[in-house]
């Protein structure tokens, strides 16, 4: 009797666990199909030469998407080129290095970072970041795209730190002895045999880092200027620019719904979904052509 | 145990969905629920939209029997509400055109006009910023980019860095049509691309009083004691006029307009009523808190 409500208690959870499982397939099908459908008529409705032109001033019909893609492209790239290494490092450090009593001190205060609201981040960047690089850098404003790389980095280390540590702490401690008591250095450990152990684990915090950058919108929006503008130089790399995110988020609230704006803003998001879409998948075959190669070698 | 751990994450989990599904479900019943007959209708610019949204409100506290429907879609929508007779009141951000009110005697209306405030837009810059006047036309130069350096209008040997709202803003199309095209619908001028959009006034307040390169607008209420303001000209020979209330309510600075609302026929009733109360000290603190100025001329 008892046996039996306990399969039966198995039964129900193996299919719950199923239809959650399914569902989040499914939302992320239906998310996609309905930006589609919002998206799409933008294409029919504006001519290609005009969604590639480099002018965005929607009110009078200017739907340039250059200067959005550029945008966040350049902001996104940047804070990953500063956060990337950096937030590698940082969980090295914390996992490998420190001492264990360090270690439970700085773990949780990386977490408490990646807890700071973004509209905080990005109010302590317009009042503090923006008039600091001003001056520093001596450029006409501090509302740049530079200022968003800064700030999107240190939103990203905490992700990136957080789970790159844990996945370190997950490799068996049995494979640093090996390691060791075949004379390599503590250096060679982490970099011959920890690093490649935990190698998709950090694929994945680095992604999930890159994702938290491309995605942000607030903090953007508010230290970025906005200005649509295509950057070409790496001089405008000091200028502000308009990002996907903070265009979407600006202007939805305000346009007329099945209008061709509207419908250009859900092609902006369908585009942004794209771009991370396939982020993702290059991460993903990055991880499982090496994981290959490593069997090839072992076996 | 570990079973027991997800099973609650799922169950909040379905009500969401389930939440999600519903609330999917009811909102066109909501949407299409008809308003009570009883309510006065009030429609037009967008500009006043959330001034005659924020009285609407204040109001309803007042007089909970009243019942006040505030809707949008342009001064035009508004008046060509009123004279097809399906608002009581329309609001606009212009003067009603001699066509429309032909068309609305025609229909048998007398559009009756109340000024209700004032919208001025300030020029706005460093208090360290040595340029105290432009002109319209300098003005439109600076924001469409043709000059940009401060040494052109006479200041430093600086970069201009141009300051505007986001083009959702009533203040950003205002300031495009009066401003940059100087009120001339043929002119297609547009904003410079390198113009920052700020999505707030506190954004370009905030900008402006830490970038001595900066030059924006927005509307007199937003602007505080440590931003400069620019006096403005018509043309480089006559006068200049700082924005304050008085040179608003007095007619003399460029850059500003009345705010109307028109009834049909003198109002009667409730929509007298409202209309009073709307000119009176209460409705028009409304007006100041908003970034208007108020017809009281305090």
């Amino acid at each position: 009797m008892k046996l039996k409500s306990v399969s039966l208690f198995e039964f129900l959870i193996e299919r719950a666990i199923q239809v959650a499982g399914i569902s989040a397939i499914v939302l992320v099908a239906l998310i996609f199909l309905f930006l589609i459908k919002e998206g799409t008529p933008a294409f029919f409705e504006i001519s290609l030469t005009s969604l590639f032109s480099a002018r965005w001033y929607p009110i009078e019909d200017y739907f340039g998407l250059l200067p959005l893609i550029m945008g966040s492209l350049i902001v996104t790239i940047g804070a990953a080129v500063i956060a990337l290494p950096l937030g590698l490092a940082t969980a090295i450090f914390i996992a490998e290095i420190v001492p264990s009593w360090a270690r439970e001190i700085l773990k949780p205060f990386v977490e408490v970072l990646a807890g700071i609201p973004s509209v905080v981040i990005g109010f302590i960047g317009m009042l503090v970041f923006a008039p600091a690089i001003r001056v520093a850098l001596d450029i006409p404003t501090g509302l740049t795209a530079f200022t968003g790389v800064l700030l999107l980095a240190w939103m990203a280390l905490p992700t990136i730190v957080s789970v790159a540590e844990d996945v370190l702490d997950a490799v068996p401690k049995t494979y640093r002895d090996a390691g060791l008591a075949l004379g390599m250095t503590h250096w060679q450990v982490i970099w011959r045999i920890v690093l490649p152990a935990g190698r998709s684990g950090i694929l994945t915090a680095l992604m999930l880092g890159v994702g938290r950058a491309i995605g942000e919108t607030m903090t953007v929006m508010m230290v970025t200027g906005n200005a649509a503008r295509v950057p070409l130089t790496p001089r405008d790399f000091f200028m502000p620019v308009r990002t996907m995110t903070a265009t979407i988020a600006a202007e939805m609230g305000e346009v007329a719904q099945g209008s061709p704006h509207y419908h250009v803003l859900f092609a902006v998001g369908l585009t942004l979904f794209v771009i991370t879409f396939i982020v993702n998948m290059a991460a993903a075959m990055v991880v499982f052509r090496q994981t290959k190669r490593a069997e090839r070698m072992l076996s | 145990m570990r079973y027991r751990k997800v099973f609650p994450t799922l169950v909040v989990f379905l009500i969401f969905v389930c939440g999600l599904i519903l609330n999917g479900c009811s909102q066109p019943a909501t949407s299409s629920a008809e308003a009570p007959t009883s309510a006065i209708q009030n429609k037009g610019s967008d500009t006043i939209v959330n001034l005659a949204l924020a009285w609407a409100e204040y109001y309803r506290q007042i007089r909970p029997d009243v019942d006040i429907a505030v809707t949008g879609g342009g001064s035009g929508t508004g008046i060509a509400a009123l004279v097809n007779g399906t608002v009581d009141i329309a609001n606009a951000s212009r003067e009603i055109k001699d066509k429309e009110l032909e068309s609305a005697r025609a229909n048998g209306i007398e559009p009756v006009e109340f000024v209700i405030a004032r919208d001025a837009i300030a020029i706005v810059v460093h208090p360290s910023n040595p340029v105290d006047k432009l002109t319209i036309q300098q003005i439109s130069d600076i924001f469409s980019g043709k000059i940009t350096r401060w040494s052109e209008v006479g200041g430093e040997d600086r970069p201009i860095v141009l300051l505007s709202r986001e083009t959702n803003s009533g203040t950003h199309v205002y300031f495009l049509e009066e401003v940059i095209r100087k009120g001339d619908s043929e002119d297609k001028t547009l904003f410079s691309s390198d113009t920052l959009l700020l999505s707030s006034s506190e954004g370009i307040g905030t900008e402006v009083r830490q970038n001595p390169n900066a030059i924006g607008y927005d509307g007199l209420g937003y602007v505080t004691d440590d931003m400069k303001t620019i006096a403005v000209g018509v043309s480089p020979d006559q006068p200049y006029w700082e924005p304050t209330v008085e040179t608003v309510n007095q007619g003399h600075y460029p850059i500003a307009r009345e705010l109307y609302m028109y009834t049909a026929g003198e109002p009667q009733g409730q929509i007298k009523e409202y209309l009073d109360w709307i000119l009176g000290p209460e409705a028009q603190q409304i007006v100041l808190d908003l970034g208007f100025v108020s017809v009281n001329g305090d």
